[in-house]
């Protein structure tokens, strides 16, 4: 064998050894870059954030939006805390959005991981507020409605819906949260009185379904109604009358029942 | 036993404690660099700096900021895996990456490594420590693993659409935690601490670290150089000896350019203040033929 045959097939050999070292170690490093992003997906982003996956490629984890915020609630994910590193999150219930109206933390993100477009914090979809019905003092009959009073958005964000004969003859005020409306900052999981909140914010897309584009709700205004769907022209039946008294909440309300 | 190096040897080891003290004068500067752009940026998240009036001092970190609430800043290493990553950029972060790019092409890209990256201080101890320390040297590895590492950031940004190596690099896991709180990027650390120690000499600065290659190559054309005066130098190889590149002081090749060319070289001023000779000093590029250092082809070379 020739001297040059054996540098040759050093050569190709050291080739490979290199190629198959990078190939491993690129897959190895891909795999660690892929698991810190996915870390934890409950992390709450400041207002404007881009989707998830696309904030973390623009997040440059400068950290100017922690600097911005006036209640200094934004952190900067530590390493090792199962979160994605070094981007900023929020923890609502130690610390939540007081919904700034010139958003500074959005004014000062260099890379549009938030993005400018945001103009209305209002308009900001940070998370979404999530009701323990099982924990929730209202719920259980409790005067509390804290949630509903330390809303910014009260009214619409939550509703108080009351149910005057939830609990025997005690009026209900039931606390509920509109996806249209809620921003997630959080200020109501933060204000909650239960040891552990009955409210609580969580990434929109980890709650929310979808019911489908193939149903038709025809009852509500925007939708079309089909041909076989159409509300019946005849008057509804007269209500049930039993004995001479009201039939079901009239005559609860009523007193009847007494 | 009396050949010019040697002189040059006996010389180093003889000077007085003044001298000594003085030739760690780069050092003291880097350090209070190194901890003053720290200090900025903790000062500002922490006790609301400011400067001018009701403009913050310098927010964010070292992989972008605001200086005076006006000057962006931001490390362009950082923006160009973003880029790749498919992220349209916004302008600000792209003058940002501009300065600071601009400032290392004129200063050396490696003036980042020895004068701002915090990860430097940790590195600089491991060697310090090292040289001081019966350790032998477990093996040899090619200094340019760095640039393979940073184009394995460029492609990886690419392939898996998020900055690589932001997202496991210990130098922004490092300035982060100083400035915004403490995590368990002290164990990536004395990771490298160790591993500096312990098993690779600069192991981490000076062979895998893509941050420090991408500065390599920013470092080629700066202005800053270290002058290299071949009338006088004895090739006591007393430079090679601290300098943590020491292939950038190549004294056949020195004798040729007159200056360091390696952009490897961080202008960290270990070399000359410590050369017997005086042969090596700081200059700018364009002075340094003026000065009498450039490599006449005539010379007759002291080494084979
Ligand atoms: S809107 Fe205000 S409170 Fe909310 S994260 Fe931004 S700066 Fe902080
Ligand atoms: S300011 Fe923007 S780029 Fe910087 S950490 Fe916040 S979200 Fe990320
Ligand atoms: S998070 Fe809570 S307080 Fe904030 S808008 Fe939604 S419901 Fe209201
Ligand atoms: S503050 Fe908590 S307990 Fe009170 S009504 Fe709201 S969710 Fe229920
Ligand atoms: S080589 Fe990397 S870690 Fe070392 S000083 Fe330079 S940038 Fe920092």
């Amino acid at each position: 064998m020739s001297d040059k045959s054996i540098t040759r097939r050093d050569f190709l050999v050291k080739t490979a050894q290199g190629a198959s070292l990078a190939v491993t170690g690129g897959l190895l490093w891909a795999y660690l870059v892929r698991q810190e992003a996915k870390a934890q997906p409950y992390a709450l982003r400041p207002p404007g954030a881009l989707a998830e996956m696309d904030f973390n490629a623009a997040c440059i984890k400068c950290g100017q939006c922690v600097n911005a915020c006036p209640p200094d609630i934004l952190k900067l994910a530590p390493a090792g805390a199962n979160l994605p590193i070094g981007t900023p999150y929020f923890e609502p219930r130690t610390g939540a959005c007081i919904m700034c109206p010139d958003i500074p933390c959005l004014i000062a993100c260099p890379t549009g991981a938030l993005a400018p477009e945001l103009k209305d914090i209002n308009k900001a979809r940070m998370g979404l507020a999530v009701i323990d019905i099982e924990n929730c003092l209202s719920w259980k009959g409790l005067r509390c409605e804290v949630c509903h009073r330390d809303c910014p958005l009260k009214g619409k964000a939550i509703t108080l819906e009351t149910d005057p004969r939830g609990l025997s003859k005690h009026a209900v005020f039931r606390p509920m949260v509109n996806s249209d409306y809620c921003t997630g900052c959080g200020i109501c999981e933060k204000a909650c009185p239960t040891e552990v909140a009955a409210i609580r914010i969580l990434p929109p897309a980890l709650v929310q379904g979808k019911i489908g584009d193939h149903y038709r709700l025809g009852w509500t205004f925007d939708t079309e109604i089909t041909q076989d769907f159409k509300p019946s022209e005849q008057a509804p039946p007269a209500p049930e009358t039993s004995g001479g008294k009201p039939a079901g909440m009239d005559y609860l309300n009523d007193g009847g029942g007494l | 036993m009396n050949t010019p190096a040697d002189l040059s040897h006996s010389k180093l080891v003889s000077r007085p404690l003044g001298a000594r003290l003085w030739s760690w004068r780069y050092v003291v500067l880097r350090r209070l660099s190194q901890f003053g752009i720290l200090l900025l940026f903790f000062g500002t998240a922490h006790w609301a700096w400011e400067w001018p009036a009701k403009t913050p001092l310098l927010t964010g970190n070292l992989s972008a900021s605001e200086l005076f609430g006006r000057i962006p800043m931001a490390d362009p290493f950082a923006v160009l895996q973003i880029f790749l990553s498919g992220h349209v950029l916004q302008q600000k972060v792209i003058l940002g990456a501009a300065i600071v790019l601009g400032f290392y092409l004129l200063v050396g890209g490696r003036v980042f490594c020895a004068w701002a990256c915090p990860v430097n201080m940790v590195t600089d101890l491991a060697g310090w420590l090292r040289a001081r320390l019966p350790i032998p040297a477990m093996f040899v590895v090619s200094r340019n693993i760095r640039y393979f590492v940073l184009a394995a950031s460029l492609v990886l940004s690419a392939l898996t659409g998020l900055a690589a190596f932001e997202w496991v690099s210990p130098v922004g896991m490092m300035h982060r935690e100083i400035i915004f709180g403490l995590g368990a990027g002290a164990m990536a650390l004395t990771a490298i601490f160790l591993f500096d120690l312990l098993i690779l000499k600069n192991g981490w600065c000076g062979h895998l670290c893509p941050l420090g290659g991408f500065w390599s190559l920013v470092g080629r054309t700066a202005l800053v150089r270290v002058r290299f005066d071949k009338t006088t130098c004895t090739h006591c190889g007393e430079c090679a000896r601290v300098c943590p590149e020491p292939q950038v002081l190549n004294l056949k090749r020195l004798e040729e350019t007159g200056f360091v060319t390696s952009g490897e070289c961080s202008n960290c001023g270990r070399c000359s203040p410590l050369c017997p000779e005086g042969s090596l000093a700081f200059d700018l590029r364009p002075l340094i033929r003026k000065h009498g250092a450039e490599g006449s082809i005539s010379s007759v070379r002291r080494t084979k």
